[in-house]
C-alpha cells in the first residue's frame, strides 16, 4: 500500500483543516507538531464551544435561578453525560470534573489515607509518570503503609509473573498507567484488574495517555478508578475527569471543602453533598468542561477505531524509518503500543537533538518525560520523545526523519 | 582585552554566519574542541542542577584576575559554555558582575538564555558571578 492510499483513506488533510495551528511556521518552517503525548492540539470545533460559551451563556452553575446560570448548569451537565457514556460508565455521578489526572489521582490518594493502616501494602508499576508515583508516596508517608513495585523488562512490558507474586491479602491498592507516556506500552490492564480483585485490592488506572488513542470501558474493564486529561484528547488545559465507581466514591472522604460540595453547614456541623459535588468544591471550571465535552464528540465523530488504525500506519512507517539510521536505539518495543516512540542515537545527547529539531520546525520532547525511574531502568539521562496524532501525516515523519538525519550529521 | 571588547569580538564572528545552521555548527565545534575542566572538578559539588543537560563549573583566583573553567555533557550547551567562558574568564572579579549577557541575543542565541529553557545556562551565568562576587570579597 503506497503512502497516499493510507493517508487518503483516513481524509487526513480534511482532518487538518480543523486545526488552526497546524498551518503555522516554526523557525521559518512549517511546524511538525510530534509532542501529543505532552498536549494534543485543538480543533476549532472546541474553541468554537470556548467561544460560544463566553460569548453566549457564562454564568455560574448549580445554584442560580437566572436563565443563565441554568443553561451553564444543563451543559455542564451535559458534558458530564457525554464522558459518561464515552467511558461507558453506569451512572453520570461516577464522573468527577477534576482539573487534569493528576487532580484526580491526588483526589483518590488523599481518600485513601483515612483508609489505609500500617503494614498494608500498595502497588506501582516501574513505568510510571511521576504524577502516578509522588501522591502515593505521599499516601505511604502518612499512613505506614508500603510501597511495592511491579517490574519491567528491556521491551518495556511489565513482568505479570511479578505483579502476581507481590500481589497478597494485604494489597489494598493497584495504580499504574493504562499506556505509559515515556514508552506508549500499552499495559495488559484487564488482567491486572482482574488478579487485584481476587485479592480484595482496588485499582486505579491513569488513562492520560490512553485517552487519546483508546476508548476504555470501566465497565467491561471493572475498574475502580480511572483518571484523564482534557488537554490530551483535543480539550483544553486544566480539566479533565476521575471516574470512580460509586462504591468507592461514597467511601472516600471529600478531597477539599468549599461551596458546592456541602449540604448544609453551621459551625457546629456540616454535611456533605452528594456525589458527584461532594468532590467538586468551588466554582469549577465551566467552560473546561463543557469544551471537554465538545472535544469527545470530535473525537468520536473521527471514530476511535479509525484513530488507532491509522495512528498504528504512523507508528510502523516511523519506527521502520528511524531503524534504518545507524546507532539507533528505540526505548519502548512492547508488543502493543501507542503512536508513541523514545529513541536516542548513540554518543548523542538528547538536548542537542530536540534542540536542533526545534530549529526545523519539528516539535519533539526531550528529557526524562518526568519518568525518572524508566530512566535509571535502562541507565540513560533522557530520550527524544516523537509522539503522533491523528492528525500527523507520513509526510510530517519524513521530514521529522530528514531533521533527525541532519541534526545527526551536524552532531557527529 | 575587556569583557566588553570579548563580546564585540564574538558577535563579528557570528555575523559572518548566513543562517542558523552555520551558527550552530560554529558553536557544535567549539563544544568539541575546547577541553574544558579538570576531569578532578566534574563533581556535584560543581554541578549546576539544569533541567536535562549538565553543567559544571570550576573557578580559580589567578593574581587578581578569576579563570574560568567548565563543561556540559551537551554538545550544544557545551559550545554555549565555551563561548561565556571565553567572554568572562581571565577578567577581574568586579568587571564580571557589572558585566550584562546581552551579547548572546545579538549572536541569535537568546533562546538558550531563557529562564524557562532546562538547559541549566541562565544558573551557569549566575553561577559565575556569584564566583565573582565570593572572590572579589576575597580581594578586599
Amino acid at each position: 500500500m503506497s503512502q497516499q492510499t493510507q493517508a487518503k483513506t483516513f481524509e487526513v488533510e480534511e482532518i487538518r483543516k480543523d486545526f488552526p495551528i497546524l498551518k503555522r511556521k516554526v523557525n521559518g518552517y512549517p511546524l511538525v507538531y510530534l509532542d501529543n503525548a505532552a498536549t494534543g492540539q485543538t480543533p476549532k470545533q472546541v474553541m468554537d464551544a470556548i467561544v460560544d460559551y463566553y460569548s453566549n451563556y457564562n454564568a455560574n452553575i448549580h445554584r442560580g435561578v437566572h436563565a443563565l446560570s441554568q443553561e451553564a448548569t444543563d451543559k455542564y451537565e451535559q458534558a458530564r453525560i457525554k464522558i459518561q457514556k464515552h467511558f461507558n460508565a453506569e451512572k453520570a455521578h461516577e464522573i468527577i470534573f477534576t482539573s487534569g489526572t493528576t487532580h484526580g489521582i491526588n483526589l483518590v490518594a488523599n481518600g485513601f489515607s483515612s483508609i489505609l493502616k500500617e503494614g498494608d501494602e500498595i502497588l506501582v508499576s516501574a513505568m510510571e509518570h511521576h504524577s502516578n508515583i509522588v501522591p502515593w508516596q505521599m499516601l505511604c508517608e502518612k499512613t505506614g503503609a508500603k510501597l511495592k513495585v511491579i517490574p519491567m523488562d528491556l521491551k518495556g512490558e511489565l513482568v505479570i509473573s511479578k505483579f502476581e507474586e507481590l500481589l497478597n491479602s494485604k494489597t489494598r491498592l493497584v495504580f499504574l498507567n493504562h499506556v505509559s507516556n515515556a514508552l506508549g506500552t500499552v499495559n495488559p490492564i484487564k488482567t491486572i484488574i482482574d488478579k487485584a480483585h481476587s485479592v480484595d485490592a482496588a485499582v486505579l488506572i491513569d488513562g492520560a495517555q490512553a485517552a487519546p488513542h483508546i476508548k476504555a470501558d470501566v465497565q467491561e474493564l471493572d475498574v475502580d478508578f480511572y483518571v484523564v486529561s482534557g488537554h490530551k484528547m483535543c480539550g483544553p488545559t486544566g480539566v479533565g475527569v476521575l471516574y470512580g465507581k460509586e462504591e468507592w466514591l461514597e467511601k472516600l472522604p471529600p478531597y477539599q471543602g468549599g461551596g458546592e460540595m456541602i449540604a448544609t453547614v453551621s459551625f457546629e456541623k456540616t454535611t456533605y453533598a452528594g456525589l458527584p459535588h461532594k468532590f467538586e468544591a468551588g466554582t469549577p471550571n465551566i467552560c473546561g468542561g463543557i469544551a471537554f465535552g465538545a472535544a469527545i464528540d470530535y473525537m468520536n465523530k473521527i471514530g476511535f477505531t479509525e484513530i488507532a488504525a491509522y495512528e498504528q500506519e504512523l507508528l510502523e512507517y516511523a519506527t521502520k524509518k528511524l531503524k534504518e539510521i545507524d546507532g539507533m536505539k528505540i526505548y519502548g518495543e512492547a508488543a502493543e503500543k501507542t503512536a508513541v516512540i523514545s529513541f536516542n542515537i548513540d554518543g548523542l545527547h538528547p538536548y542537542d537533538l530536540g534542540t536542533l529539531m526545534d530549529k526545523m520546525g519539528i516539535a519533539v520532547r526531550t528529557g526524562h518525560h518526568c519518568a525518572q525511574p524508566i530512566m535509571d531502568f535502562y541507565k540513560i539521562p533522557g530520550t527524544v520523545r516523537a509522539s503522533f496524532s491523528f492528525y500527523n501525516t507520513f509526510n510530517e515523519i519524513d521530514l521529522f526523519i530528514e531533521g533527525v538525519k541532519k541534526a545527526k550529521m551536524m552532531l557527529q | 582585552m575587556t569583557i566588553q571588547e570579548k563580546q564585540q569580538e564574538v558577535v563579528e564572528e557570528f555575523e559572518m554566519f548566513e543562517d542558523w545552521m552555520q551558527r550552530y555548527e560554529y558553536m557544535i565545534e567549539l563544544g568539541k574542541s575546547l577541553p574544558l575542566i579538570d576531569e578532578k572538578y566534574k563533581i556535584d559539588e560543581n554541578l549546576i542542577k539544569g533541567c536535562q543537560s549538565k553543567v559544571w563549573v570550576h573557578a580559580e583566583l589567578e593574581g587578581e584576575k578569576l579563570a574560568f573553567t567548565a563543561d556540559s555533557d551537551a554538545i550544544i550547551t557545551k559550545g554555549i559554555v565555551a563561548i561565556l567562558i571565553r567572554v568572562f574568564s581571565n577578567q577581574h572579579p568586579a568587571e564580571i558582575i557589572e558585566a550584562d549577557t546581552k551579547f548572546i541575543d545579538e549572536i541569535g542565541l537568546k533562546e538558550h538564555l531563557s529562564p524557562t529553557r532546562a538547559n541549566g545556562l541562565v544558573s551557569m551565568i549566575k553561577q559565575l558571578k556569584m564566583y565573582a562576587v565570593a572572590y572579589q570579597t576575597q580581594l578586599n
